[in-house]
């Protein structure tokens, strides 16, 4: 019996030839991260061990992005407390300037196929897009992690999405996978990695590939994870090493397998509170929108910029709707102000952010009041998820979003793409 | 380990990170401020509400969501014994361990268990005492799991290991 991609990294990180799902291994770390509200706890930590000297400094990458530039003293102290730490012990560092989400700056400057990557941020898991087995721990645990650069796992059970053939316009990697979450259910691949496969997914660009592994922890998943191929490599600048690149056997045996039909998918939007509250946006269109969000490491990369910017060419976010769009890193922000989406968003009457997660997660920079509603880009629709516990968040596609922000009410943007 | 004895507090299926801890508060490092916001989403001022050593008892998937170990922290803090759930989000569940908050994964009790009554967990005998005096199995810890545990947390654990290394201020090489 074969193994998988997901095993057959988790045995090369602990030193075996075959792993097995269940079984606990101690693995050796390619690449630990924290960012600015996870680093400080992990910090703290280490000074309460009384020896906080990490095991590699090269393979730690600590990086602004949750709260960036400090938008109050608290902030501020804990930006300082992990600038103090990185050049004191020469960890990467990713300060006001080099900052943006974190998954985006470790898939655009760090994560290579093959890799074991922790992360104290449960989206780590977007990384597995890049062949690479990602997954969030907690800060205590990273503390452990940088003092001896292993940690244990559970080699996880794999389930595989089998995506056939290709999307129609207007239709992207977001609807595939609130898709695949509304039919899961937000415990459905709980404790497994979840690998997604097909020509459906050769298909996707790494930025789409991205965004599904992304959202792998709202149904619980371990890690996203897709097998390396041509894309992969030239993205990550890998294409030397093709012969060594793992990728799952032909007879790996999966825990269960779901395909996915993509021809006959239409965008889809999960309702309030919950990721798996998933509905056709067809079904449900007409929600009165006080905010659109484009970004955060679920879509706030080129790909989504680029259709979001497509939608509002020559047109106008609707008086009353809030349009705010932040790219994820800086080098996708310089590229969409070079393509012209940067100013495509201002004059339709948006405001664009730096790179950072934004109001997401309810920081900062767009957050709700009682009863105000958000369609948004982002992966959790929780209760007071991105601000007052009385509103509202759903979550959607760059394409539904723009259509959004021009009609002031959650929109099907198929009409928009046909016509 | 010890037994843990407490209050049950009943909650359903998919608690997440956000109502256990929402995310305006994790500029907050100090345990005690955090306490005070434990289960805001679903309980207001749930920390003045519990006594020491009660016991949460979920459904499936507690913890779902985020990353944040502030979550299990602000429940430790608040006075929380431990957390009992029919399953738990990866994350949760080894952040919970690590700290110190025992998280315990039982197939029926919270089927079973009834709101506010007195139980006790009996981790190394591997059940949960009822009122009844009606015993629930609860699933064992792998060894070192149980060892992190019973130093009452990986913190504790590590000072163990890192006891006499040099101290914080030893430079790189």
């Amino acid at each position: 019996m074969g193994m998988t991609i997901a095993e057959k990294i988790l045995a090369r990180a602990s030193g075996k030839s075959k792993v097995e799902p269940g079984e606990y291994i101690i693995g050796k770390v390619d690449l630990a991260m924290v960012h600015d509200l996870t680093g400080p706890l992990t910090l703290n930590v280490l000074k309460e061990v009384g020896y906080e000297r990490p095991w590699d400094p090269e393979k730690i990458v600590i990086i602004l992005d949750h709260q960036v530039p400090a938008n109050s003293t608290v902030t501020a102290s804990l930006h300082k407390q992990l600038r103090e730490y990185a050049d004191k012990y020469g960890t990467k560092f990713h300060d006001v300037g080099r900052q943006g989400v974190c998954h985006q700056i470790l898939a655009e400057s760090y994560v290579k196929p093959g890799m074991l990557v922790v992360g104290a941020d449960s989206h780590t898991c977007t990384l597995g897009a890049l062949g690479a087995f990602a997954t969030g721990i907690g800060s205590t645990e990273m503390a452990s992690v940088f003092l001896t650069g292993k940690l244990w796992f559970r080699v996880p059970e794999t389930i595989r999405f089998e995506l056939k053939g290709t999307l129609k316009p207007g239709v992207s990697a977001k609807d595939i996978i609130l898709y695949i979450i509304g039919k899961m259910g937000v415990d459905g691949a709980l404790y497994c990695a979840t690998e997604f496969t097909g020509e459906g997914v050769e298909g996707l660009s790494v930025d789409g590939r991205l965004t599904l592994c992304n959202m792998a922890i709202e149904m619980g998943g371990k890690t996203g994870i897709v097998n390396p191929d041509v894309k992969t490599l030239r993205f990550t600048n890998t294409e030397h090493i093709e012969s060594e690149v793992l990728r799952s056997d032909k007879d790996a045996e999966y825990h269960k397998t779901m395909e996915v039909a993509l021809e006959d998918l239409v965008p889809q939007v999960a309702l309030p509170h919950s990721v798996d509250n998933v509905k056709p946006v067809s079904e449900v269109e007409g929600v009165d929108a006080d905010q659109v969000f484009i970004g955060s490491c679920t879509n706030g990369r080129l790909e989504d910029l680029e259709a979001a910017a497509k939608i509002l060419k020559g047109r106008k976010v609707k008086a009353g709707t809030r349009l705010i769009v932040i790219p994820a890193s800086p080098s996708i922000y310089m590229e969409a102000e070079r393509r012209g989406y940067i100013r495509r968003f201002i004059e339709a009457g948006g405001v664009v952010c730096n790179p950072n997660c934004g109001p997401c997660l309810g920081g900062h920079m767009g957050i709700l009041a009682d009863g105000e509603v958000c369609v948004s880009t982002s992966n959790r629709n929780f209760v007071g998820r991105m601000g007052s516990p009385k509103s509202k968040v759903y979550l959607v596609s760059p394409e539904t979003a723009a259509t959004t922000a021009v009609e002031g009410k959650l929109t099907d943007p198929l009409k928009y793409v046909r016509g | 380990m010890s037994v843990i004895r407490g209050r049950a507090w009943l909650f359903g299926d998919n608690v997440d990170t956000d109502v256990i801890l929402p995310g305006k508060y994790l500029v907050l490092t100090d345990p005690n401020e955090l306490a005070k916001h434990a289960l805001e989403g679903l309980v207001q001022d749930f920390y003045k509400k519990i006594s020491k050593g009660d016991i949460i008892v979920a459904g499936k998937n507690f913890g779902c969501g985020s990353s944040r170990e502030h979550a299990p922290i602000a429940l430790k803090y608040a006075g929380v014994g431990a957390v009992v759930a029919e399953s738990f989000s990866r994350i949760f569940f080894r952040n919970s361990i690590n700290i110190g908050l025992p998280a315990v994964i039982s197939k029926d009790a919270r089927r079973v268990i009834k709101e506010k009554e007195q139980i006790s967990i009996h981790l190394d005998e591997g059940y949960i005492l009822r009122e009844s005096g009606e015993k629930i199995p609860v699933e064992g810890y792998p060894e070192f799991l149980l060892e992190i545990l019973k130093d009452g947390g990986l913190l504790q654990n590590l000072k163990r290991k890192f006891a006499g290394m040099g101290g914080v201020s030893r430079t790189p090489p």
